[in-house]
């Protein structure tokens, strides 16, 4: 099981191209689905997880997820999940390229009771556990999980696979299950959202913008060199 | 102890921790609230005091054997046990890897917003918390106002400096609470291979965009880096479409904040400037002199790497004898 939002994201291309080499290595059994919550008609993108390699797409769609926070698109990917049943392992994108706020995963976990693996660079089954390599600041851990559970993968983990013609073709007998907020059961006021953005601004760049200029690649230098010395930025410690 | 009034300061790192006091100290004062830390881990006490002299009026400590490693149930419980018996107002939480991943559980299991990532936390006249962050790929600052108590916001390292230690009165509590088990078990813990010095902790990065031209002239950065005392860096296509690199400087990798900065053969796209932001100084080094790195760069040099750099190394390298 994996989670799309509304763009496929690099990072979750990532978390599905690893769900297909899981299900690759495993054989017949393994399900992928993916389970995607958008304010928007986002059919192509479903069908290009399933030329991918998904198995079934979900979708709860709903205009008033425009406003949705990290915590409703994680309740809703909750209710969603429970809805559909059993699974083993939740694979989704470290964060989005849009956001950055990185915190669906963790709160999904929180929200299901899952142990959680962040910030995964590999990734293997060994019989009912997930195995994987994640990067810390200053540390690689191996850290082993029993299923169910939930990891989120970063771009360093595989490079996905483009889908063939014959893929997209295949794809289009895929079944795509749409449902709305009420057919998970979920009360709208869970949904509130629990933060406000009061003001968005063009980040501050106020740069010095000098371009250097001399006679030749000796002058250049020496006058830069200088003016960093002037800045106080080089020098020993 | 009146709900919702005190500011509190986590994080599993200790310096990330005296950073944010800074701040927090600053937010609690404007509020007449107190400041308390939360200390956690094994044979950590000694840490107290000098979570005092940097700031806290109290410091609520958990030590036990079960905490000597950062494992997201047993300090998610902590922590949790903490907030819902003492209910701070604002709780800051160090943006590491395991920092953040805790404070969105913690978030979820209070049931209230996150603030992630803040590179700046004011108090605005009414009196709110008002959480700044980098968002939309980059391309803007938002301001996040929180509807529910209490606000969690998490903070990078880097983002406050620490402050002049001070002799003052503090309190320390001893907390015995219940300490959930680890729900995945760490098999092994290896040093991280690549580049030993964390870009964020560099003065000084010379970084590599798509005008360098092989690998193997990344020597020309490390030369310079060298006479620097700093590190080398690069943009993200010379690590995922050309595989030179695992790490990258840039929104969606190392977020830095260097002394100095310079960008060599760096285009400059908004995701790479994004991470580069809060550099002092920006230099850049292109052959376009209309690449967009020029515009955020405090002294550009039109002109190619491959000259520039080793000039630019013996200059340095005289000026500073």
């Amino acid at each position: 099981m994996e989670s799309v939002p509304r763009k496929m994201s690099d990072f979750d291309r990532n978390a599905l191209e690893e769900a297909i080499r899981i299900k690759e290595k495993l054989g017949g059994g393994v399900e992928i689905f993916t389970v995607t919550v958008t304010a928007e008609d986002v059919k192509a993108v479903l069908r290009e997880a399933l030329a991918m390699g998904a198995d079934k797409a979900y979708v709860v769609n709903d205009a008033s997820f425009k406003n949705i926070d990290t915590l409703g698109t994680a309740y809703v990917l909750a209710y969603a999940i429970k809805k559909i049943g059993t699974f083993d392992l939740i694979l989704c994108g470290e964060t989005s390229l849009d956001s950055f706020s990185g915190l669906v995963g963790a709160r999904l976990a929180e929200l299901l009771g899952l142990p959680q693996i962040g910030y995964v660079r590999r990734l293997s089954v060994e019989g009912e556990a997930v195995v994987a390599e994640r990067t810390l600041e200053n540390v690689v851990e191996t850290v082993k999980a029993k299923f169910p559970a939930l990891v989120s993968v970063t771009r360093e983990i595989n490079q996905p696979r483009i889908p063939s013609l014959m893929m997209i073709m295949k794809a289009s007998k895929k079944e795509i299950v749409s449902w709305t907020v009420a057919d998970l059961g979920l009360q709208m006021e869970k949904l509130a959202a629990k933060i406000d953005v009061v003001e968005v601004l063009a980040p501050k760049t106020e740069r010095k913008k000098i371009k250097i200029t001399g006679e030749n690649v000796q002058e250049i230098a020496d006058k830069l060199a200088k003016a960093l010395l002037q800045e106080g930025v080089v020098g020993r410690r | 102890m009146s709900e919702f009034k005190s500011v509190w300061v986590f994080s599993e790192m200790q310096d990330l921790m005296l950073e944010m006091l800074t701040k927090a100290r600053e937010i609690a004062d404007k509020r007449q609230s107190e400041l308390a830390a939360v200390l956690v881990g094994f044979n950590v006490q000694d840490r107290a005091d000098e979570l005092i002299k940097y700031g806290v009026d109290k410091v609520y400590l958990v030590d036990n054997q079960t905490l000597e490693h950062f494992r997201l149930e047993p300090y998610l419980s902590v922590l949790h046990n903490l907030v819902v018996s003492y209910k701070p107002e604002i709780v800051m939480v160090g943006s590491t890897r395991n920092g953040k991943a805790l404070a969105a559980r913690l978030a979820t299991r209070l049931d209230v917003g996150v603030a992630p990532d803040c590179n700046g936390l004011n108090v605005d006249e009414q009196g709110r918390l008002i959480g700044e962050r980098i968002t939309y790929g980059g391309n803007a600052v938002a301001k996040i106002a929180f509807r529910v108590k209490p606000c969690i916001v998490t903070v990078p390292s880097r983002v406050f400096e620490k402050s002049e230690p001070k002799e003052r009165d503090g309190q320390l509590v001893k907390l015995d609470v219940k300490i959930d088990e680890s729900k995945t078990e760490v098999v092994d813990v290896k040093p991280l291979e690549t580049s030993s010095v964390r870009l964020e902790d560099a003065d000084v990065i010379v970084s590599c965009g798509r005008g360098l031209e092989k690998k193997e002239d990344k020597v020309l950065l490390d030369e310079l880096a060298n006479v620097l005392g700093g590190v080398v860096g690069n943009t993200r296509p010379l690590a995922e479409d050309r595989k030179w690199f695992t790490e990258w400087v840039g929104l969606s990798g190392h977020k830095v904040k260097p002394k100095l900065y310079i960008a060599c053969g760096i285009s400059g796209v908004i995701q790479h400037v994004a991470g580069i932001r809060d550099a002092k100084v920006i230099v850049a080094v292109n052959k376009d002199e209309n690449a967009p790195i020029f515009e955020v760069a405090d002294y550009g040099v039109v002109g190619n790497l491959y000259e520039i750099l080793p000039a630019l190394k013996e200059a340095l390298k005289k000026q500073l004898q």
